[in-house]
């Protein structure tokens, strides 16, 4: 009996100091403190992303599950006109959209953030169209722009400024601009009230001093004001691209990708084959086609922007 | 059982009455004799889960929910049915099939049961006893339905659409009544727009409408997308002629067409700035029930679609069948229920519920009350008759449903008439993409 109680006793024994180790050992306790957030991510991040992926490398359809067939998709894409027309109408949409909400919103932030009357409630009302829901922004834009009940078209010929309707959502150029303007419309509350709060917290005794040293308001905003709202700009602008260039709603909602084809996003396109038409591995591929993109736009504007030299106070190269 | 029978029949009748849109005691003492003597008798304890699209018509939906009270109580089997829109049913009934399970039957568009052929239970004799006893099928529902000589499903209904116009307008522009060929309606429709009563139809990214007119103006012209063996044929002359129609119809619509989604013609045409536009029947039955619109009602007339040069009609409507899975526990109360519901009792019943929206696939019901109950009624009854199956003479099935639903058609033209392309063009496109779908 003794011989057999021995060695059981001593793995015990072993056992015991390796937990009691383990016990102590703070990156194992931080590590379980890290399981929610890593398992979140896994499941609700990392698996769709993959698995978005691998479809595109089958032929999967809607309720059916498809075989490999390596670049098949892809090859297919390669020449299709409607896929590089939707590559750049997003370009197009993303770039022109984000430069107009930067400026817009740089200049609403640098306007709210001056002493005026009813501040606190003008800086809320900047907020209203980032509140309400996207669809129903979007829809108002639909009716705004209809092409027979338009209210612009109406006002312009009770004026009679014009004489017939404006073909807003039926014209190539009119509908590209047309949906610029509804996401800029969207779009701007967010840069401008997160400027906003990267403006409150210069320190005003800068401004002071470069005021005593004869600054001008312009030398203000270009050398106190732009570097210290780098960083801030840098992370708005690349939440700004991103949500652009993943826009869906607005456009379903007003054109469906309409005229021939003209608004088609890479998303809205990437949603009427997968779902619409029911090829998910075509659809897939089209989605994964965007991650090149949106990995450049956090490059540029992590790399470009936020220089981190410069945020420790080294010099600027 | 008996009791359980009863009871049930009782509950069904006091759900129905509280609905209002009853036939009262007659329905169920019908629904209990035919269970009686009806070919399939459904299994004891049976249970179906059935999907279908969500109404559009309120009526219909009461119609059809009475029917499947009465077919409760008459057979004892447990119905539990549910409604999903459009664009969700065929992935739900695409993924029933896959995973074998969730759902018994389901009611879908265009060719659904031709998805899965594989996974549908055959409905010959389903298809036999109706056909036989109304008449037979028409054309275009049993191609729908039929693969080789099965029945995957059964063509229940047809979603019509037809021309809607104002005869106003066209007793103006000199036309006494709607044209019958392609070159009468061109010059219909220049007329129109010269008196300032133009006429429209959807050039964007509208499934239904979009597509439907489309189709008319290309099948019309004897173009097709693909041939008998699903050959891509859109790069013809044929599809030329059609787009230089297409185009000269363009310029005499209404502007801003291109950018037109399903509800658009609706809402101009009922605004009073519209005065011709194909649709379903919604836009006469919307103006009906509007007390305002009296005047508009009485001045609204539905005409067939013209017939182009090849001859004969080349309609696109949309088919409605019905199909049960062959994983189903109870294929006889299946059968039963979908025979069932296409008896004269319920049917004729429905098709009123339904105000002209549905459309019959058995030629015996040209007949119903329904289609002599307003005159204006009476062009939908064709709808069925006159159509091509969506995939016009290709095969039916999942590539020629892709091609619809990714506006292959609907963008050639549109490609065409705003000017973005020429005719070779916008055929190479057409033609491109079909190539990506029939792969």
């Amino acid at each position: 009996m003794a011989d057999v109680a021995i060695p059981r006793a001593k793995p015990q024994m072993t056992e015991a100091g390796a937990w009691a180790q383990l016990k102590h050992n703070r990156n194992w306790l931080g590590f379980w403190f890290m399981v929610p957030a890593m398992v979140f991510l896994i499941f609700f991040l990392a698996y769709p992303l993959g698995l978005g992926i691998w479809l595109s490398f089958t032929d999967t359809r809607i309720g059916r599950v498809g075989h490999f067939i390596a670049f098949e998709n892809y090859e297919w894409l390669w020449d299709d006109s409607i896929f590089w027309l939707s590559v750049f109408n997003t370009l197009l949409y993303t770039f022109v959209a984000s430069a107009f909400k930067f400026g817009i919103g740089l200049y609403l932030a640098l306007l709210l953030n001056e002493h005026m009357p009813f501040k606190a409630m003008l800086r809320a009302m900047v907020l209203i169209p980032f509140i309400v829901p996207t669809v129903l922004s979007a829809l108002a834009f639909w009716w705004i722009f209809d092409s027979q009940f338009s209210i612009i078209s109406w006002s312009l010929k009770q004026l009679g400024l014009i004489n017939q309707n404006i073909n807003f959502l039926g014209d190539t150029t009119w509908a590209r601009i047309c949906v610029i303007f509804a996401n800029i419309w969207r779009g701007v509350p967010f840069v401008a009230i997160t400027l906003l709060a990267g403006l409150q917290t210069v320190s005003p005794s800068l401004y002071e001093a470069a005021t005593l040293d004869g600054a001008t308001r312009w030398q203000n905003f270009r050398y106190i004001t732009y570097p210290l709202l780098t960083p801030i700009i840098a992370v708005v602008m690349t939440f700004s691209v991103l949500f652009t260039f993943t826009d869906f709603q607005l456009i379903w909602a007003m054109t469906r990708g309409g005229p021939v084809n003209a608004t088609h996003l890479m998303a809205t396109l990437s949603y009427q084959r997968a779902i619409i038409a029911g090829q998910l591995g075509e659809g897939a591929a089209i989605s994964s086609a965007m991650i090149p993109f949106l990995l450049a736009a956090i490059m540029v504007s992590w790399f470009g922007l936020q220089r981190r030299k410069w945020q420790q106070g080294e010099s600027n190269d | 059982m008996q009791d359980f029978t009863r009871r049930s029949l009782l509950q069904g009748g006091t759900a129905l009455a509280a609905t209002g849109m009853l036939t009262g005691p007659a329905l169920f003492d019908f629904a209990k004799a035919w269970a009686q003597s009806a070919p399939w008798k459904a299994e004891p304890g049976a249970k179906l889960t059935v999907m279908r699209w969500k109404r559009f018509v309120p009526a219909e939906d009461d119609a059809f929910n009475a029917m499947v009270a009465a077919f409760k109580a008459a057979t004892g089997t447990e119905m539990n049915t549910f409604s999903e829109s459009f664009e969700d049913v065929q992935p739900k009934a695409s993924v029933a099939a896959n995973t074998g399970s969730g759902l018994d039957l389901a009611w879908g568009l265009h060719t659904l049961p031709q998805l899965f052929p594989t996974k549908v239970l055959k409905m010959n004799d389903v298809a036999d006893y109706l056909g036989n006893k109304y008449g037979g099928w028409t054309d275009a529902a049993a191609k729908t339905c039929k693969l080789g000589n099965d029945w995957l499903g059964i063509p229940v209904a047809t979603n019509g659409g037809y021309m809607t116009y104002r005869k106003s307008a066209l007793d103006k522009a000199g036309f006494k009544e709607f044209p019958k060929d392609f070159p009468g309606f061109l010059e219909m429709c220049k007329a129109l727009k010269a008196n300032n009563t133009p006429a429209g139809f959807a050039l964007g990214h509208a499934s239904g409408d979009g597509n439907s007119w489309l189709h008319w103006v290309l099948w019309g012209h004897g173009a097709y997308t693909v041939d008998q063996n699903d050959k891509i044929v859109i790069n013809s002359p044929e599809t030329a002629k059609a787009l230089e129609y297409c185009k000269a119809l363009y310029d005499s619509f209404i502007p801003g067409t291109a950018s037109w989604n399903d509800s658009s013609n609706n809402k101009a045409y009922l605004a009073g700035e519209l005065y011709c536009t194909a649709n379903g029947i919604s836009i006469y039955v919307a103006a009906k029930n509007d007390a305002s619109k009296k005047e508009l009602t009485e001045d609204t007339y539905h005409a067939l679609w013209p017939v182009g040069p090849v001859g004969k009609p080349t309609e696109l409507q949309l088919a409605l069948p019905i199909l049960a899975f062959n994983f189903t526990k109870y294929p006889n109360a299946a059968k039963a229920f979908v025979a069932f519901m296409l008896e004269k009792e319920n049917y004729e019943k429905w098709l009123a519920g339904a105000q002209g929206y549905l459309t019959q696939t058995l030629n015996a019901y040209e007949s119903a009350p329904i289609w002599t109950a307003d005159p204006k009624n009476a062009v939908f009854s064709q709808a069925s008759k006159r159509t091509l199956p969506a995939s016009g003479i290709g095969t039916v099935g999942e590539k020629a449903a892709t091609a619809i639903a990714d506006f292959i058609v609907v963008d050639m033209f549109a490609n065409y008439c705003t000017g973005a392309k020429d005719v070779k063009g916008a055929m190479a496109e057409a033609e491109r993409q079909l190539k990506r779908i029939y792969r």
